[in-house]
């Protein structure tokens, strides 16, 4: 057996040996060296480290998988030489390794610039998960952070200083931000976003020291002027880690790394070099797709496969920076001037668009998107595959995204040969062979079977719309059937469930599935059997997905909260005292909701029910903050105190909110009602809101705050409370039959083929001529409801399922606490 | 009823047999957790087979007491539990980890006899 040795086990090192191990199943024997103690891990999404508080979810594989693949893995073991006659290495604790064959993977360090003070404490880099945890544990004696470096890593560090709740800084050299993809319009624009966001950016500055006794207090620039900071991170750009280079006589390249030819082969034909470390043709790549092209020919030239070399990489990147979309590719900045570009601006949404077309007005070279990158992927394509431009380019950077224009009509332009995963190196061709020839239908196992999507997950939305794409031209009917156990759509399973009068799981999968159901179809079933009939939600619980389970929502080390029903956010001074008693007694932390309301967390599950009985005997219910459900409407103080309140906005919000409370729906569904176009209760960012006018009220529908925020819009305006009541219905109706499971409204309706119009026809225009049914179906809804909390309180074999042992009076004795302010938290986990 | 000898121990081990609580007391297709020998433990009544399952009740993920409460179901034929916090899944015959990225559980022998739920510790 070939004895292959790796040195580095980070992305590409291990991308080399899941590539090697698939290629070439026990040809090898594999030995993996890491100087890091974890395993290989996600670096690009380093910054969620935070919030995990755990590597284990960003590995990119458990060392189980090491095993399996009978690759020995070395962790926390550096190696610090290479003899090149010997054919060997050794590490720093002296022991020696023959082999066949090496390959380095040795990543790259931060660069720290030489600056006066830069080993005083309170000085870091951001690289790898030990970086993050010494930056962490020091932030919480520190209350000012600065970042040296406005590039992409040093904007993502910034971002993750002020998550920690530090004050930030950037201080950036150039007089832009992201001097190498962005223009100084794109830069202005950036800028102003993430400054009001927080950040404080300082451009054009150079640092002359940093300053302080043992710990670093500020830093000052060449200009003399000092900024305070309790701790400084560097990102000021990377250098190759290519010192076992030096010793061994490798050849390096000009600007450094481990020189490579196009099969990643070093100088000596039995050494690799691969990923960040590896030079090719003078360029050093600070990227993860270009390391994984190298991992791929090495592995293609080593198993004697057909390749196709390696020949460069593309530098386009895409920010992930959370609250702010950037993107730029290809010639982005044009210092050449050798093209035309069309530039859309819009400052008050934030948003800063550039494309640079060439002087023929014929093809695509570059661009940049702030503020709204979601044609990404398409002008990236476009460029790629020297695609033709539309009729009018400008369309290119003006929004089209709410006329229902497709991406699915855009994605069959692509080219075969479209390179549509970069981390994987996955082309439209591929994915369409998969679906075409190996019968794949769906979007996760087209992402297992094709790798396509797995890496940083950009280019999921697409592989998607190549799916659809490709399914609705084989002639097949676009189902996205629930999951192994039902062959069928949710529209379709909610129709069977109520033509065939169905009210339980059992006999909806007796009758019309296989197996024995999922944590994916139990809880879609359990909500289409709510919508439908609004029975009680305990009679099924073991369908139910935990929260609705418990009707609460379990937190950290298994406890739960509990949220009563506060409609419209209006309460009595005696039910906030109520409140406060509950909480005292049975020791709940509290905590104002950010949809007007109140939390109580930290009750344990035997707790749940005599809690709820106190809150119950005072009046208030269940407030479903567990259920994909109606949640909240909340209200603005409205024309009864306000002086430009047109209407009675709180009494409107009380009325809907007990009209809806308790109804279920494929996700969970929030309203706000606002007195006036001031709109302080927001009711633009919900799912459906409604906004007093001189004349009536304005309804909009298809709102959305969360991951993927979204204005709602129109749906009908100047209308009285009657009229609304009736559009609601039919609206949330439409919604609850049609959706898939797990989309919000707004989900819903970008996909809703016709789009706002259509909407508009069935709703208002009544064109399908279901207006009087679907008002009556909710009406039915509504008479059923009745809060769940009260029927476990009254009923003594419902009250026996919550406790934690069924044979036991006890406690779970594993439950712990902290205290933070004077109220408790779970501990840590 | 059945009496399920799918185990993560060997031959050798001896078994002692506990008692751990009535049929009645398990929700129908869905668990609970008994306290046995100073151990948590989740029971599992999945009636649409007529099969009884054991396994610890920590959820190895974020190391939290609550796979009793998890969803149980299939795959393929596999049958499988879902921790209720982020919805890994085990195999309820083995206690291998189905998403392959934690470490697999420890299942235990169980029989049910005249009503009776019995647990096997070694
Ligand atoms: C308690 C609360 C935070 C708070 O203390 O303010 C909260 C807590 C949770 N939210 Fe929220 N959300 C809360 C208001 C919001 C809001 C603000 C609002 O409603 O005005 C939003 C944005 C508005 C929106 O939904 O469009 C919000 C957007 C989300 C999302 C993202 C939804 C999306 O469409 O992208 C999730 C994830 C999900 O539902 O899939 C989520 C999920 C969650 C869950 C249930 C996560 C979970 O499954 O455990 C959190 C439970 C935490 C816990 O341990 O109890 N929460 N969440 C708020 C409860 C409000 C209430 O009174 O019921
Ligand atoms: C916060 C952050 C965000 C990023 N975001 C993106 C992004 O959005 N998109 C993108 O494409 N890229 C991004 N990157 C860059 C990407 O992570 C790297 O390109 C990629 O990790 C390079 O892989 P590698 O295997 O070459 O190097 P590394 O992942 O650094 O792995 C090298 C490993 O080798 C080990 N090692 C080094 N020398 C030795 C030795 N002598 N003996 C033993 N072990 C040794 C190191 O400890 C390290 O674990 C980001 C990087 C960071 C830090
Ligand atoms: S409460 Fe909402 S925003 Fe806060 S951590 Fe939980 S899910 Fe995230
Ligand atoms: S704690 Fe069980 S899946 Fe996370």
């Amino acid at each position: 057996m070939i004895n292959v040795l790796v040195i580095g086990n980070g992305m590409v090192g291990y991308k080399f040996c899941e590539k090697l191990v698939s290629k070439a199943p026990g040809a090898f024997k594999i030995t993996v060296f890491g100087e890091e103690p974890s395993p290989a891990y996600d670096r690009v999404h380093l910054s969620e480290y935070f919030a995990h508080k755990s590597v284990e979810p960003l590995l990119m594989a458990p060392r189980q998988w090491y095993e399996e693949n009978a690759i020995e893995l070395i962790t926390s073991e550096m190696v610090v030489g290479i003899n090149r006659e010997a054919k060997s290495i050794t590490t720093h604790k002296g022991r020696t390794f023959n082999y066949d064959k090496l390959v380095l993977a040795t990543g790259s360090t931060p660069f720290v610039p030489p600056i006066e003070g830069s080993n005083k404490s309170g000085v870091f880099v951001y690289r790898t998960v030990e970086d993050l945890d010494a930056m962490e544990t020091y932030s919480k004696n520190a209350k000012t952070s600065a970042v040296l470096g406005g590039g992409l890593l040093g904007l993502e560090a910034a971002k993750a200083a002020m998550d920690m709740g530090l004050e930030a800084h950037v201080i950036e050299f150039a007089p832009r931000l992201m001097p190498r993809q962005l223009d100084e319009a794109g830069s202005n624009m950036l800028q102003s976003t993430l400054e009001s966001m927080g950040l404080h950016i300082h451009l054009s500055k150079s640092t002359a020291s940093i300053d302080g006794d043992e710990a670093m207090t500020s830093v000052t620039f060449t200009d003399g002027t000092p900024l305070e900071a309790e701790m400084l991170i560097i990102s000021c750009g990377i250098r190759p880690r290519d010192e076992l280079a030096n010793e061994s006589g490798l050849e390096k390249g000009e600007r450094g790394g481990i020189k490579i030819n196009e099969s990643a082969l070093t100088s000596d034909s039995d050494i690799y070099a691969i990923g960040e470390v590896a030079s090719y043709k003078g360029m050093t790549y600070g990227l993860v797709a270009p390391g994984y092209d190298m991992a791929t020919v090495a592995v293609e030239h080593l198993t004697g496969a057909d390749t196709k070399g390696f020949a460069g990489a593309d530098m386009s990147t895409k920010l992930k920076l959370i609250g702010v979309d950037v993107a730029s590719f290809g010639d982005a900045l044009d210092e050449g001037n050798q093209y035309k570009s069309i530039v859309f601006e819009d400052k008050n949404a934030g948003i800063y668009k550039r494309v640079n077309i060439s002087k023929d007005g014929k093809k695509l070279m570059g661009g940049i998107l702030v503020g709204d990158a979601s044609n990404y992927n398409m002008l990236f394509q476009m460029m790629l595959n020297g695609m033709a431009l539309p009729p009018h380019p400008e369309d290119l950077v003006i929004d089209t995204s709410r006329q229902g224009s497709s991406a699915g009509n855009t994605v069959d332009m692509l080219p075969e040969g479209a390179q549509i995963c970069s981390c994987e190196n996955v082309t439209k061709g591929a994915l369409v062979q998969a679906i075409e020839g190996d019968g794949v239908e769906q979007f996760a196992a087209l992402k297992t079977c094709t790798k396509a999507g797995t890496g940083c997950g950009a280019c999921s939305p697409m592989v998607n719309d190549i799916l659809t794409a490709t399914l609705k031209k084989m002639g097949k009917k676009v189902r996205k059937v629930l999951c192994e156990h039902f062959d069928y759509t949710r529209q379709e399973l909610f129709d069977l469930v109520k033509l065939n009068n169905i009210h339980s799981f059992d006999q909806l999968i007796n009758d019309y599935g296989k197996g024995h159901g999922c944590e994916t179809c139990k809880p879609a079933v359990a909500s289409i059997l709510a919508s439908a009939w609004n029975g009680l939600i305990l009679k099924q619980d073991t369908i139910q997905d935990t929260n609705d389970r418990f009707l609460a929502n379990i937190q950290k080390g298994g406890t739960y909260s509990v949220i009563p029903r506060i409609p419209g956010g209006e309460i009595t001074p005696e039910k906030l005292i109520i409140i406060g008693e509950v909480a005292k007694k049975y020791d709940l932390y509290a905590k104002i909701t950010g949809g007007q309301r109140i939390d109580l967390l930290g009750a344990r599950i035997d707790q749940l029910p005599d809690i709820w009985e106190e809150l119950v005997d005072a009046g208030f219910e269940s407030g479903h903050a567990y259920g994909k459900a109606l949640r909240t409407v909340k209200s603005c103080v409205g024309s009864s105190w306000c002086r430009y309140g047109l209407h009675d906005s709180v009494s409107f919000a009380i009325r809907i909110e007990e009209r809806y409370k308790g109804l279920r729906a494929p996700h969970k569904i929030k309203s706000a009602v606002s007195g006036c176009r001031r709109e302080c209760a927001e009711a633009l960012s919900k799912d459906f809101g409604i906004i007093a006018t001189e004349k009536g009220w304005n309804l909009y529908v298809g709102g959305n705050g969360g991951a993927n925020p979204q204005h709602a819009v129109l749906l009908a305006g100047d209308i009285d409370e009657e009229t609304c009541i009736a559009y609601i219905d039919r609206f949330l109706m439409f919604y609850i039959k049609t959706a898939e499971p797990l989309n919000r409204t707004a989900t819903w309706m970008n996909k809703l083929a016709g789009g706002l119009d259509y909407l508009k026809q069935v709703v208002v225009e009544d064109s399908l001529g279901m207006g009087k049914q679907l008002e009556a179906e909710m009406q039915l809804l509504v008479e059923a409801y009745a809060c769940e909390w009260k029927e476990v309180v009254n009923n003594p074999a419902l009250r026996a399922r919550f406790k934690h042992f069924v044979n036991s009076p006890e406690a779970d004795p594993s439950l712990k606490f902290d205290k933070q302010r004077a109220q408790k938290v779970p501990a840590g986990w | 009823m059945t009496a399920n000898q799918h185990t993560s121990q060997t031959l050798t081990d001896t078994v002692n047999w506990h008692l751990a609580a009535r049929v009645e007391d398990f929700p129908e297709n869905g668990g609970a957790c008994v306290y046995v020998e100073g151990k948590q433990i989740a029971v599992f009544n999945f009636s649409a087979r007529n099969e009884w399952y054991a396994c610890q009740n920590m959820c190895p993920h974020k190391q939290q007491m609550i796979l009793s409460r998890g969803m149980i179901g299939s795959q393929a034929e596999e049958p499988k539990v879902a921790c209720p916090f982020h919805k890994k899944t085990f195999s309820l015959l083995t206690g291998k980890s189905l998403n392959g990225d934690t470490c697999d559980i420890d299942t235990y022998p169980i029989r049910v006899e005249e009503g009776v739920v019995y647990i096997g510790l070694s």
